[in-house]
């Protein structure tokens, strides 16, 4: 599963960190690190954390992976 | 609906090409599909690689904390689109609506969207960009090769540039432990951007963070060994730095090359549009079917003088494709100004960097917040007697407030008391811009317009 957080929009409320750690981290007092990619195993966790998030920053897939980008293909 | 159903015929069954399929093409895309626009769709795109993230190429994927191939974007939803990637497109003929592509292919289109973007700046000299150990870091390709190095435990990484992104990688750098030089030709790291005041905090971090920070100097050569491996760097100064690998941080240049002679207003600054995204040839006259978004795009806004803003920011390629899918599909009365209120983010050496509004533009600052000395605090730019940006360190909840500063055009030092204001900040300073003319590793803002008031102009001809 693919995700992004709009940093922007971020607040730094940990609420993500919380609800799913292996994706979310705090590094340094406010700024966020996730892991792009997350196991599908923490799909439930994810998606908890999406739904947490008070500024709505966290962005997850919401098909499931596309098989139609392939290179070259016309 | 206008009278003869040539916006219906186009959602329906129109052809749209989208130039660039990275954040901003593939935002476009999504939106394009939303809006319901059910016609045929095709992206292009020169990397071999399904839209992907940057930002994290210079943070988490340095640190080891992703890998590069795993910064995918997530879609928001199917596009049902035909993809062409890895395939450059090569040129752009405007009269009979085509995309020339590297491959000899030719792809039509009703409504064309180019969300190009920039690249990296290489080191001018080439034989010495090509020594081994030398990187630019802009493409996920970048990102894994130079990660695979950093992975080597190299003795020392030499970083030329000290803008965000080579700010970033020296920070991440120090924190897998790696030896670094940073060399910037300003008189401070990120002084481009925010000016000299905040320069001075983000120098003492980085040495504080034990990166061995030189600043004006510039790097007169770099030097490989007998194999073809970078060695050292030589300085301005005379020194010398042995290192076994260099990235080259020196700003980007727009993608805008393979537009020359197509006859749309496209060059080195990038692709002018107007506020609806729509591009202008080179007569300035708004073409109806070609968009543009993104890094690649200029366009003039209100909230700074109508100015044309090149902004190398992400929150600007997302909005900024949503509104050019928008109007793509709209009638005239109901397209939509792009007017997104410039924003960034940075971490670096643990602090949370982020700005509204453009401080580039302010020639005053005024710590508002917090103190410098603590790192942690708001910085307030003014122009002319206006707020015209806001950059925080680790004050980021602060922002929301400075930017409806900006919005409203609020005077400048700000009237209110300020909460947790510290002594000292008290009046504005100078905000200690470096002279515009003197390059320093590339701005993510460009100023490439004039405002009404500003009679300098130049005409270049370009041979
Ligand atoms: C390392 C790094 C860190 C960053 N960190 C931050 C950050 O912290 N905060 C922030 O706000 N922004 C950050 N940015 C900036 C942000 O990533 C960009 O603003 C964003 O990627 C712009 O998206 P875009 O789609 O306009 O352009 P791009 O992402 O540049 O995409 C353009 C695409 O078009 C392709 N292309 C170019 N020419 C052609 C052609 N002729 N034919 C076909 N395809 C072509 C390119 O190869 C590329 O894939 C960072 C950027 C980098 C590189
Ligand atoms: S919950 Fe949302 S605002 Fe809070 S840290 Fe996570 S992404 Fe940021």
């Amino acid at each position: 599963m693919r995700l992004v957080v709009d940093l922007n929009r971020c607040q730094g409320y940990a609420q993500c960190a919380f609800l799913a750690p292996d994706v979310f981290a705090m590094h340094g007092e406010e700024a966020l690190l996730y892991r792009p990619e997350a196991d599908e195993a923490q799909r439930g966790r994810l998606a908890q954390a999406a739904a947490a998030c008070p500024v709505q920053a966290i962005v997850v897939d919401a098909v499931d992976a596309p098989a139609e980008a392939a290179s070259g293909e016309r | 609906m206008n009278g003869d159903g040539a916006l219906d015929r186009l959602r329906r069954e129109g052809r749209i090409v989208v130039v660039g399929a990275s954040l901003a093409g593939l935002r476009a895309a999504e939106t394009l599909r939303e809006k319901g626009f059910t016609g045929s769709l095709t992206m292009i795109g020169d990397e071999p690689h399904e839209p992907y993230d940057r930002p994290p190429l210079s943070k988490q994927v340095l640190l080891g904390a992703a890998t590069a191939d795993g910064t995918a974007l997530p879609r928001r939803r199917a596009l049902d689109a035909t993809w062409r990637l890895g395939v450059r497109a090569t040129g752009l003929d405007m009269a009979a609506r085509r995309v020339r592509l590297a491959d000899g292919d030719e792809v039509p289109y009703d409504r064309l969207l180019i969300a190009t973007g920039v690249r990296a700046r290489p080191w001018p000299r080439e034989e010495e960009a090509g020594l081994d150990g030398v990187f630019v870091l802009r493409t996920l390709d970048d990102a894994a090769a130079l990660g695979r190095r950093l992975a080597e435990g190299p003795r020392r990484v030499f970083v030329i540039g000290a803008g965000f992104t080579g700010s970033e990688i020296a920070s991440a750098c120090r924190e897998r432990g790696l030896a670094v030089t940073v060399a910037e030709r300003g008189a401070a790291p990120l002084v481009g951007a925010l000016g000299g005041v905040v320069g001075a905090v983000a120098a003492e971090l980085q040495r504080e963070h034990g990166v061995d920070l030189r600043c004006g100097v510039m790097v007169t050569a770099l030097e490989g060994d007998a194999s073809g491996r970078v060695r050292a760097a030589h300085l301005s100064d005379g020194s010398t730095v042995e290192t076994d690998v260099v990235v080259v941080s020196l700003g980007a240049t727009r993608n805008t090359e393979w537009l020359a002679g197509s006859g749309l207003g496209a060059g080195p600054r990038g692709i002018a549009c107007d506020a609806g995204c729509r591009a202008f040839d080179i007569r300035g006259i708004v073409t109806d079917d070609i968009y543009v978004a993104g890094d690649v795009a200029r366009s003039p806004h209100p909230l700074f003088g109508y100015q044309f803003l090149s902004l190398e920011h992400w929150g600007n390629a997302v909005c900024q494709a949503e509104i050019a899918a928008h109007n793509m599909l709209s009638e005239s009365a109901d397209r939509l100004p792009h007017m997104w209120v410039p924003a960034f983010w940075s971490a670096q050496f643990g602090v949370n960097i982020k700005s509204v509004g453009v401080p580039s533009m302010g020639t005053e600052i005024l710590v508002s917040q917090g103190s410098l000395m603590d790192r942690r605090f708001v910085g307030v730019y003014g122009y002319q007697g206006r707020v015209i940006g806001a950059v925080a360190f680790d004050h980021a909840r602060w922002l929301p407030f400075y930017q409806e500063l900006i919005e409203t055009t609020a005077p400048f030092p700000p009237a209110f008391p300020m909460v947790g204001r510290s002594p000292g900040g008290q009046r504005p300073v100078d905000a200690d811009f470096p002279d515009p003319s003197v390059p320093t590793h590339g701005p993510t803002v460009t100023l490439s317009g004039y405002s009404p008031a500003d009679r300098r102009m130049t005409f270049t001809p370009a041979h």
